[in-house]
């Protein structure tokens, strides 16, 4: 019982081992000069991360932390707006009976099977028309409709608004928009949190959308600006190391968000389809 | 309901402005492309000067030149054999890793399974741009070959992409696992069943749903694969722009102004893409229904 226990846990250690080594190369390469990076052995620390990070501050006034304001706007801003939209709407189409309600859900739903990568070039082509290519906008707007998030929503305002306690505020004679904003949101806010999150990671870790739409290096979000500067690495390689510094300051706040929102990270929920 | 007559309006209102932002973000795209797949430029006269290029009626010509390019064909094979490297490598990863985790008194067990769940907080591009320094000989710890990023560029390329996503599948075969009822074991434990018996032959078997269901995820996800290789481009020169079928689309929409071939393109892509989803959604349907039975 024991001799196999110590097997996993070995093999268990492997695993994590391999998923920490990038992030303990990243650490310690930032902490190198430019000439230290391809001489010095690998795991040795440098004694330059904050000359490092003052020269990326340096690069091109500041755009890095441009770039950071950036991803802030459209990931968290995105992610806001698309829980707030997926309240709304899970919301009305768990708590309202009404003509069509079957309709406007399933072809929302339907959306999930619509791989928002093809759809990127025509969103792009769209919104050009409309003068809104190259603008906050153009990244922002279709990030904000989550099928999946609307889904959720509707699961859980089902399971977590009684009917009897939007009854008691409509007999109080409250509004049915400050029924929502005051008697179901507050109910709906954990759920909620986990479709910010999903949402957060999802407009985070797209990069064809901000790709394709912007032209202008100061709208970029940080994944953009970080692959048009390694492309400039080519002929400066003194850009390598500002690059491998930028790798690190974005995934730290992302790591962080991470570990202290763990409980939200409600993954059973999107088994909870498979169990049918 | 029976209240004041404008409430009947309500649920409308509420529901107005994800039914607009849907509309106008999703499904006017999708028949935008639809009409662009349909259409190509003709050229007239020396093709100069404004309203020399129109747009004209092409049916499925366009489709039929898009199928017909052979750098589609290469494109659509590389994104086979990644699939086939990266698909079973992660999915067994995550049930072997999933299955450890869920061992009675396993040490660390707790540290490994954040660490390995860690790399789903990494963005896509910082995943690619960590494991491209890490494939350069001069810079690596890792005794990587010299043309890793040469003819080994598959392997490059999947690599990333089951650092970044073996953790998320493993977690979710790991809910799955818990939310099995634990004296489903006690039989087996009875009968003298070892730990590693019950994994195989009780446990698998259970989670069945849950692997099927990251397979078809890790599929979908195979068959968008863009930013790893965008991000590794500016550091080998084996990388063509075409490399994968959703480069080319990228490369023919805005590299040689080719919207219509882009259109095209993404329409099969879509419809691919779609052919998985919905195999997926047979599977759950199925797979739900054998599950009340029991």
């Amino acid at each position: 019982m024991t001799r196999p226990s110590r097997l996993a846990a070995v093999v268990l250690l492997i695993g994590a081992a391999y998923c920490l080594l990038p992030v303990a190369w990243v650490v310690i390469a930032a902490t190198k000069g430019s000439s230290e990076l391809f001489s010095t052995s690998t795991f040795v620390p440098g004694g330059a991360l904050f000359d490092n990070i003052g020269r990326l501050t340096g690069y091109r006034d500041g755009l890095f932390w441009r770039w950071a304001a950036n991803t802030a706007l459209y990931a968290g801003g995105g992610a806001v707006l698309s829980a707030a939209l997926s309240g709304l709407t899970g919301y009305t189409l768990a708590k309202y009976t009404f003509p069509g309600r079957g309709v406007v859900f399933t072809v929302l739903l339907a959306g999930i099977l619509v791989p928002g990568v093809v759809l990127a070039v025509p969103q792009y082509l769209l919104l050009a028309k409309l003068g809104l290519a190259d603008t906050y906008l153009s990244v922002l707007l279709p990030s904000i409709v989550s099928p999946f998030g609307i889904y959720l929503a509707r699961v859980y305002s089902a399971a977590a608004v009684p009917d009897s306690v939007i009854e008691v505020a409509r007999t109080d004679g409250a509004g049915e928009l400050r029924i929502f904003l005051a008697v179901a949101l507050p109910m709906m806010l954990p759920g909620l949190v986990t479709v910010f999150l999903f949402q957060f990671v999802a407009i985070w870790n797209n990069f064809l959308l901000p790709y394709i739409m912007l032209g202008d290096d100061r709208k970029f979000p940080l994944t953009v600006g970080l692959v048009t500067m390694l492309k400039q690495g080519n002929a400066q390689p003194a850009l390598y190391n500002l690059v491998i510094t930028g790798a690190l300051l974005s995934v730290l706040p992302l790591v962080a968000l991470f570990l202290t929102l763990q409980r939200y990270w409600r993954i059973d929920l999107m088994t909870g389809a498979v169990k049918g | 309901m029976a209240g004041r007559p404008g409430r009947r309006a309500v649920p409308y209102v509420f529901l107005a402005p994800a039914v607009v932002l849907f509309t106008l973000t999703v499904l006017v795209p999708i028949g935008y492309t639809v009409y662009l797949s349909l259409h190509r430029s003709q050229v007239s006269g020396l093709g100069l000067g404004r309203g020399a290029r129109t747009e004209v009626f092409a049916g499925l010509s366009t489709y039929r030149e898009a199928l017909a390019d052979p750098e589609f064909w290469r494109g659509a094979l590389r994104v086979l054999g990644y699939g086939a490297l990266l698909v079973p490598t992660m999915i067994g990863l995550a049930l072997l890793f999933a299955l450890l985790l869920d061992r009675p008194r396993v040490r660390l067990a707790r540290f490994s399974r954040l660490s390995i769940f860690l790399p789903y907080a990494v963005p896509g591009v910082v995943a690619s741009l960590l494991w491209g320094f890490l494939y350069l000989p001069s810079l690596t710890p890792l005794p990587v070959p010299d043309d890793l990023l040469g003819p080994g560029l598959l392997f490059a390329v999947a690599n990333i992409g089951l650092w970044g996503g073996v953790g998320f599948n493993m977690v979710v075969i790991l809910t799955a696992l818990r939310a099995v009822p634990a004296d489903v074991y006690e039989s087996a434990r009875l009968d003298g069943a070892s730990e590693w018996q019950i994994a195989v032959w009780v446990k698998t078997p259970l989670v069945m749903p849950a692997l099927v269901m990251t397979s078809i995820f890790t599929v979908i996800a195979t068959l968008q694969v863009y930013t790893e290789p965008t991000t590794l481009r500016p550091l080998t020169n084996s990388l063509p722009s075409t490399w994968t079928p959703l480069m080319k689309i990228y490369s023919d929409a805005f590299e040689r102004g080719d919207i219509y071939s882009a259109a095209a393109g993404s329409i099969v892509l879509a419809v691919v893409m779609l052919t998985c989803s919905l195999a997926f959604l047979r599977v759950i349907a199925r797979r739900g229904f054998t599950g009340e039975q029991r």
